[in-house]
C-alpha cells in the first residue's frame, strides 16, 4: 500500500528566552552589547517541541494523535501542514493537504455567510469552481439558509461555527489533519461532526486526527500515535494505546491515596484535595471494591480559607474514555453552604456501586464550574472486582457490559 | 479496518473534570469497512510534495495558490468601506482634502514654486502617487500581525497577506486618479497624451510600494517598534519626497542624492505625464534601479524569515 504520508525524523526546536527571540528593537541591541559568553549561554535555552518523529500513513488510513498539553502534537500538525519548518526531518505527501486547525479560518465579520464560504474555503485550498458546486450543501449543512446574505456579525456564535464547520466537512483534500476542533460546540453539532469525519474516512481520505474525545478517536482511528515530550511514545492499535495513555494519568492504590502530590492539577488553589479513602459504610477501609458493594468514598481537602456553597464532584470514566457518571452535590441537593479554614472531609456514599467489573478512572473537583479550587482530572484508577452479588455463585463478569443493573428474571406460565 | 469499534462508539467529551460532559451515539451507521481505501478517487493523479528544512519552490507555489490571492484581494475591498456613509467616496477625499490643505498652506502662504501648474493640480498629481504609496506602507506592513490567525493556522504563501494589500489599494488609487481630469478641465489645463502614461508609471510605483512593504511587514513579525515607525516614517519619506514642492527647488548638485529616493522619480513623473511636460530621465532612471534593488531586498529578506513567521509572531 502506498503512503500518503511518510515523516522521517522530524524535530522541531524552538528557541526561548529573551535574548533568542528578541521582541522589540532595543533588546536587540542591549544584546550586542551583552558579553558574548552570556549571550551564548542564554541562545542555548532551547525546546525540542518534536525530536526525531518518524512514522508512515498509508493511503486511507486514519490515524489518531493522543499526548498531554504541550506533549508536541499541535507542533506535529503544524509541521505537517506547511505552517512551520522544521529544524530538521522531511515530511514527504502524496497529494493535497488540507488542515483544519480551528474552524471558520480567516472569517469576516463584515461579509455575509456566502462571502465567508468563498473566502474560508479558499483560505483551506479549495478551487473557486469546486465552492460553487458545492455552496447549497455547504448552505445546507450549516442551515443558515435564510442568513445566506446577511453579514456573519449579525450571527450568533453557534451559526458561524456551523458554517465554518461545512466549510471544512465539505473540503476534499487527499490528507487532512484535524486539531481539536470538537472540542467546540454543543453535543448535536458534536455529532454532526464526527458523522462527517467518518464520512471522510469511508471516502478513502487520509486524515489524522488529534483530540482529546477519546472515544471519538476509539471510534474513528484504527491506529493511533501517543506523543510525549516530543517523542513518540507509543504507536500501535488505538485501543492499546489509548488504554496505556490513559493509564499513565492515573496511580491506582486501593484504601487510600494521597492526592496532594498529585501535580497535574487545576484550579485557584483556595482549596485542594489532601487524600481520597475507600470506605466501607462504617468507616473501615475497603481493600478491595467489588460490583455491587455500598461504598463511602471519602475526599480530604485542606481549606485555605473559609469557603462557602461548597461544590463537590466525581467523575467516573471507563478505560476508554468514556463518562459512567459525573455526581456532584449540587444535583443532589446536598447543599454544603459553608466550609472552615482547615482540613475537612466530605463523603460520596453510594449505596449499590452497580459497574461490571474493571478498571475505572477517577476525575475529582471542587468548586464551581467557572471558577474550581481544585480539578484533578483522572487522577486514579480503581479496581472493581468480580462479586457473587446475586448469591448465584456465578458471578458478575466485565463481559457483561460497563454496569449491571440488580434484577431478577421471573418465568411466566403459557398465555 | 476497526468495523468491531462501532458498536462501542460512545462520543464522550472529558473536557473539563468538573463539567457535564455529554454522552452521544456517535455513529448510528454501520461503516463500510471492506471498502478499500483510496477507491473513491483512485483516477486522481497525486502529486508528491516534500517539506524539508530547506523549504518549497517559490514561483510555482505562487501559481498554485492564485485563487487565494484573487480572494485576499476581493477580501480587502469588500471590506475596505463597509459601514461608511461614503464609501469608496473616500479613495478621492483623501488626496482631496490633503490637495486642498497644501494649496492654502504651501501655495498661498508660503508661495513655494509650482513650475507654473496650478496649485490644485500641481498638488494633486504627486499626492495621487503618494497616497497610494503611504497606504501601501501602512496596510502592507501591518498585513501579517493583523492577520496573524490565518499565518498560525493555515498554510499559504504569506507574501500573498503584503500583496493582497498593496493589490486592493489599487482600487483607491484608480477611483483618486480618474478625479484628476476632472480637476485639471477646471482649472484649465489641457488633457494631453501624457495622461495615458499614468498607468505605465503606476507599475513602478506599486512594486516599490510591495518592497518597502514586504521589509516592513516582515520586520514587524520579529519587531513591533515597526508598527510605530510605520507612520511616522510615512511623514518623513513625504517630506523628503517632491510631492509639496518641485524637483528643481532642490539645489542642482543635491539632486542625484534626492534621485536615489524612488518617490522621488516616480512623483515627479507623475506630475509631469499628466501635465504633458517631459519627464526627466535623470530623476526616473535613478529611481527606477533603486526600485529594483528595494523589490530584490524586500523579497529576500521576506523569503529568508518566511518560514519562522507562524513561530515568532
Amino acid at each position: 500500500m502506498t503512503n500518503a504520508l511518510e515523516i522521517t525524523g522530524l524535530s522541531k526546536r524552538y528557541q526561548l528566552g529573551q535574548s533568542a527571540s528578541p521582541d522589540n528593537i532595543r533588546e536587540v541591541i542591549a544584546g550586542w552589547f551583552r558579553r558574548p559568553r552570556n549571550r551564548e549561554k542564554s541562545q542555548r535555552k532551547t525546546l525540542w517541541a518534536l525530536r526525531d518523529v518518524s512514522f508512515n500513513v498509508p493511503e486511507g488510513e486514519v490515524l489518531g494523535v493522543v499526548g498531554r498539553n504541550g506533549a508536541g502534537k499541535s507542533t506535529l500538525l503544524k509541521l505537517l501542514s506547511g505552517i512551520t519548518h522544521p529544524t530538521a526531518g522531511e515530511i514527504r505527501v502524496r497529494g493535497r493537504v488540507a488542515s483544519l486547525l480551528e474552524v471558520g479560518t480567516g472569517f469576516h465579520d463584515e461579509l455575509t455567510g456566502r462571502e465567508n464560504i468563498y473566502l474560508n474555503g479558499s483560505i483551506l485550498g479549495m478551487p473557486k469552481r469546486e465552492i460553487d458546486a458545492k455552496l447549497d450543501q455547504i448552505v445546507d449543512f450549516a442551515g443558515v439558509h435564510d442568513f445566506i446574505d446577511t453579514p456573519i456579525k449579525r450571527y450568533s456564535s453557534g451559526m458561524k461555527l456551523r458554517l465554518g464547520f461545512a466549510v471544512a466537512a465539505h473540503l476534499d483534500p487527499d490528507v487532512l489533519l484535524v486539531d481539536e476542533v470538537l472540542a467546540v460546540g454543543d453535543a448535536e453539532f458534536q455529532k454532526k461532526c464526527l458523522n462527517a469525519m467518518d464520512d471522510l474516512r469511508s471516502g478513502g481520505r487520509t486524515v489524522l486526527f488529534v483530540a482529546h474525545n477519546m472515544a471519538a478517536i476509539e471510534n474513528l482511528c484504527s491506529r493511533t500515535l501517543w506523543i510525549d515530550a516530543g517523542r513518540i511514545r507509543m504507536d500501535g492499535p488505538t485501543h492499546d494505546v489509548v488504554q496505556a495513555y490513559m493509564a499513565s494519568f492515573a496511580t491506582t492504590q486501593h484504601g487510600s491515596a494521597d492526592l496532594e502530590a498529585i501535580e497535574s492539577r487545576h484550579g485557584n488553589g483556595e482549596a485542594r484535595f489532601t487524600r481520597i479513602e475507600f470506605l466501607d459504610m462504617d468507616g473501615s477501609p475497603l481493600p478491595v471494591i467489588r460490583s455491587g458493594d455500598r461504598l463511602r468514598i471519602r475526599l480530604h481537602y485542606r481549606a485555605f480559607k473559609p469557603l462557602r456553597d461548597v461544590m463537590v464532584g466525581i467523575n467516573i470514566h471507563t478505560e476508554l474514555g468514556t463518562l459512567l457518571t459525573a455526581s456532584n452535590n449540587w444535583a443532589t441537593g446536598d447543599d454544603i453552604p459553608y466550609v472552615e479554614r482547615g482540613d475537612g472531609y466530605v463523603d460520596w456514599v453510594v449505596d449499590m456501586l452497580n459497574l461490571q467489573p474493571g478498571r475505572y478512572y477517577l476525575s475529582l473537583w471542587l468548586g464551581r464550574w467557572d471558577n474550581p479550587q481544585d480539578v484533578l482530572k483522572n487522577c486514579m484508577t480503581i479496581d472493581i472486582e468480580s462479586s457473587d452479588y446475586y448469591g448465584s455463585g456465578r458471578g458478575i463478569d466485565s463481559r457483561f457490559g460497563l454496569i449491571f443493573m440488580p434484577c431478577r428474571w421471573e418465568a411466566g406460565g403459557r398465555q | 479496518m476497526n468495523g468491531s469499534k462501532v458498536e462501542s462508539g460512545l462520543g464522550v467529551v472529558p473536557t473539563a473534570a468538573g463539567g457535564v460532559a455529554d454522552v452521544d451515539r456517535v455513529s448510528d451507521r454501520t461503516i463500510p469497512s471492506d471498502r478499500a481505501p483510496g477507491a473513491a478517487d483512485s483516477r486522481r493523479e497525486r502529486k508528491i510534495y516534500v517539506v524539508r528544512p530547506t523549504g518549497f519552490g517559490r514561483l510555482a507555489e505562487l501559481w498554485r495558490f492564485r485563487e487565494l490571492a484573487f480572494f485576499l484581494v476581493w477580501r480587502e475591498v469588500k471590506i475596505r468601506y463597509k459601514q461608511t456613509i461614503l464609501g469608496a467616496a473616500w479613495a478621492v477625499i483623501q488626496p482631496l482634502f490633503a490637495m486642498i490643505v497644501f494649496t492654502v498652506l504651501f501655495g498661498r502662504l508660503a508661495r513655494l514654486p509650482s513650475e507654473g501648474i496650478p496649485y490644485p493640480v500641481f498638488y494633486y498629481a504627486g499626492l495621487l502617487p503618494w497616497t497610494y504609496f503611504a497606504a501601501v506602507l501602512s496596510g502592507a506592513g501591518n498585513s501579517l500581525i493583523q492577520n496573524s490567525q490565518l499565518v498560525t493556522k493555515v498554510y499559504f504563501p504569506r507574501v500573498l497577506l503584503p500583496a493582497a494589500s498593496a493589490g486592493a489599494a489599487l482600487l483607491d488609487f484608480g477611483i483618486a486618479a480618474l478625479f484628476l481630469p476632472l480637476l485639471m478641465l477646471l482649472y484649465g489645463v489641457p488633457l494631453g497624451p501624457g495622461l495615458l502614461l499614468i498607468p505605465v508609471l503606476t507599475v513602478p510605483l506599486a512594486l516599490v510600494a510591495l518592497g518597502v512593504g514586504l521589509l516592513l511587514s516582515a520586520l514587524n513579525v520579529n519587531y513591533r517598534d515597526v508598527k510605530y515607525v510605520i507612520p511616522f516614517l510615512t511623514q518623513l519619506w513625504m517630506f523628503l519626497t517632491p510631492v509639496v514642492y518641485p524637483v528643481t527647488l532642490i539645489p542642482e548638485r543635491l539632486r542625484p542624492v534626492a534621485a536615489l529616493n524612488p518617490l522621488t522619480g516616480i512623483v515627479d513623473a507623475f506630475r509631469a505625464a499628466a501635465v504633458g511636460q517631459p519627464i526627466s530621465w535623470q530623476t526616473l532612471g535613478p529611481s527606477l534601479l533603486v526600485i529594483a534593488v528595494v523589490l530584490a531586498v524586500g523579497v529576500t529578506y521576506f523569503n529568508r524569515t518566511e518560514r519562522y513567521f507562524a513561530d515568532v509572531i
